[in-house]
Parts: structure tokens; sequence; C-alpha cells
């Protein structure tokens, strides 16, 4: 049996979707969240060099890899929007980008908190540290062009631009610490290497950031369902709604 | 070809164009966006002469000195090939240790000295309990008798 996707890309199907997968996702995550944080801050063992400062990696690893993540995911369905002319595509894309401007400031503050006891330093203009804050730059400036632009569908063209611009600085994140000399460490965990860390440690730090996922679809889903009910409120299924309610 | 399709080649083609442009750029700035300089690369006159720059290396073991004050330090940054003495007068972070990761930041004078006015602790990216930093010490050193016996 196959399932019929484009039903969903309708967006009074995906609103009645949504609203069913939202409990899901949001209980899912409170459970990750609770059971990363006791790993992280009473089962990982302390650690050799930096003992138990470096716990704030619970959050700031995960908080740093949602940031780039997310932002992939809404150029992406930025672009599906501005080649498809798809409406919803678009409407997850704003959606997204709110949650993605947190999760990277999330990562600039916690690594400052952290950079200062370990390093010496709240901040420092190398390469990872710089092109990190760019991006909250990109999502802030996304969101401001798009408050701008009143015309909904023209909005949604111009941030697909200014997002899709945007996607070069993610491979820039990410390498810069292999590329240059940066103060930043090099990678602890990643594809091609076996992590760097001790296995109770990296257990806590993958819950923490599941638990992140989790959240975030949750959030993102709610404030699609919000877009979509102001894009739509002069459509019959949403005065239909109201009338229900 | 449909237009819905020429308008995503058109986007592909675009981020393709903008990624390569960026490269081009990045690879122009290579030299800029280096925070620091190893010793080999100060040896090999790559870093700012005359000015103030960075050094990065590892605090070499035994070089740690203080000075009869009792806040300026001196002790010399290696990268396995060449090394370079600094002297800085201020507070350590607290991963300043000897065989661990260092970056300064000051002006190198005419004596071959690196004088610093900042001095920040670079930390490597592994994690592990201190009992697990021992047991690896310890295969380290048997493993340095072993080969020398």
């Amino acid at each position: 049996m196959a399932i019929n996707w484009f039903k969903y890309s309708s967006p009074p199907s995906f609103y009645s979707l949504a609203g069913k997968m939202i409990p899901l996702f949001s209980i899912t995550s409170i459970v990750l969240f609770a059971l990363g944080l006791y790993i992280g801050f009473f089962v990982a063992p302390t650690d050799f060099q930096q003992s138990e400062a470096y716990r704030i990696i619970f959050i700031h690893v995960p908080a740093a890899w949602m940031s780039m993540f997310l932002y992939l995911i809404m150029a992406g369905w930025a672009a599906i929007g501005l080649a498809f002319n798809t409406r919803l595509s678009s409407m997850i894309a704003t959606a997204i980008a709110p949650t993605g401007a947190m999760f990277t400031f999330l990562a600039l503050w916690t690594g400052a908190f952290w950079g200062k006891p370990m390093w010496g330093t709240w901040w420092v203009w190398d390469a990872r540290l710089t092109s990190e804050l760019i991006l909250l730059f990109l999502y802030i400036g996304f969101m401001a062009l798009q408050a701008a632009i009143d015309d909904p569908r023209r909005a949604d063209k111009a941030g697909a631009v200014i997002a899709l611009v945007g996607v070069v600085n993610i491979p820039i994140i990410y390498f810069s610490v292999k590329w240059w000399n940066t103060l930043h460490q090099g990678a602890t965990v990643s594809l091609t290497q076996s992590p760097k860390m001790a296995t109770t440690m990296l257990t806590g730090m993958l819950i923490m950031s599941l638990a992140c996922w989790m959240y975030s679809i949750a959030v993102i889903l709610m404030r699609t369902r919000t877009i979509i009910l102001e894009r739509e409120r002069n459509t019959m299924w949403v005065s239909d709604l109201q009338g229900a309610a | 070809m449909k237009p819905r399709h020429r308008k995503l080649t058109i986007i592909i083609m675009s981020v393709a164009a903008l990624g390569l442009a960026a490269t081009l750029v990045l690879d122009a700035f290579q030299s800029n966006l280096v925070f620091f300089f190893s010793p080999s690369q100060v040896a090999a006159n790559e870093a700012p002469k005359g000015k103030s720059f960075r050094i990065g290396g590892l605090v070499e073991e035994g070089s740690v000195k203080r000075e009869s004050d009792g806040v300026t330090v001196n002790f010399v940054v290696t990268d396995t090939a060449k090394v370079i003495p600094v002297v800085y007068t201020g507070i350590l972070p607290d991963l300043f240790k000897e065989g661990k990761g260092v970056v300064a930041q000051g002006k190198l004078s005419s004596d071959g000295i690196f004088r610093a006015d900042e001095v920040l602790a670079k930390h490597d990216e592994n994690y592990m309990p201190p009992e697990a930093a021992d047991a690896l010490e310890q295969a380290k050193k048997s493993q340095k008798t072993v080969m020398t016996d």
C-alpha cells in the first residue's frame, strides 16, 4: 500500500497530521532530555583535563550540531518552495528559522561560558567562532527579510535566496578547525574516525542531541501550524475549524 | 524541460557557483584566516614582522620557569620541530600545563624571544576519565621502555 505523500503537502491535511504528531515528539523530547541530563551530570565520569567544567559539552555540542543541521534543512525546504512553488515547504522553512537561531545563540553562549575558564577568554576571532557568529546573522537576516516583506509569497522567495546563499557557510563552520589553525579544538566525534571520548560521555551527548532533534521537530510543527492558520485565515477550512471549536 | 525543473537547475547551479566563489575567496585569504602561527612557520619567516601576532604549539616539558616576582613566566613553545622561547607577565589559564597546547599573542623581539601579552590554553579534542588517562600514560611509558631495552 503506497502512502500518498502529496496529500500532506496541502496545508489543511498537514495541519491535522502535525497536530497528531506534536504530543508524540514533545513527550519523547522530555524523556530524552531527562535521561540525557541525568547521564551528563550524574553518570558520566569527570574529565582528566577539564574536570567538571567539561560537562557543558552536553549542551554546547548538541546545540552547535542543531544550529548547522537546522540551517541545511531550512535551506532545503526553502529551495523546494522556490523551485516547485509549494506553499507548505516555504512555511516550514520560515518555521525552522527561530529554532535554528536559538540553537546558534545557545552554542555561542555556552561556548563563551566554557571558553573563559578553559581557554582563558570569552571570545576570540578564530575561524570556528567567527563562522558560527555569521550563522547567527544569517538566521537573523532570513527572519528580518521575511518580516520586512508584506506579501508572504514574495517574502518566501526572498528568504529562500538568502537561505541558499548562506549554505556556503555550513561546510566552513564544520571544517574550519581542520582547514585553519584555530583556538577551538578539532572534532571529537566525526563520521570517519572513532570518537575521542569515553563511551558514557558519548552516550550522554548523543541522547542530548536526539532530545534536541525531538524538541526541534515538535516546536517547528507547532510554529508551522500557526503560520498555516495565519496565512489561510480567509479560507473555508479555517473558518470551519473555528466553527467547530 | 518543465519550467519548475529549469528553476531547480538554476538554483542548483547558482549554489554551486557560489560555493566555487567562496572556495576561491577563502583560498586567497588563507593566510589571514590563520589564528596562530606554529614555531616552524615563524622560523620560515611566514609570520608578520614588527607586528603583534599569535604563536601556537605545545608547552615544552620542563621548560616552565617562574621568575622571583611570581607573575613573570618563561616557557618554550614547540611544534616538535622548532621551538620559540616565550616570556609572559600575567595570569595563566587553568589548563596551562607542560606538554599541553597553548596560544600566545605578542611580538617577537630581536633577541628571538617572544614577548607575550596574552596567553590562552588550547586543549585537545579528547575527553576521558582521569583513570583512563593514567592508564594511557602508563601504556605509553611501558612501550617506551620496551623500545629502549
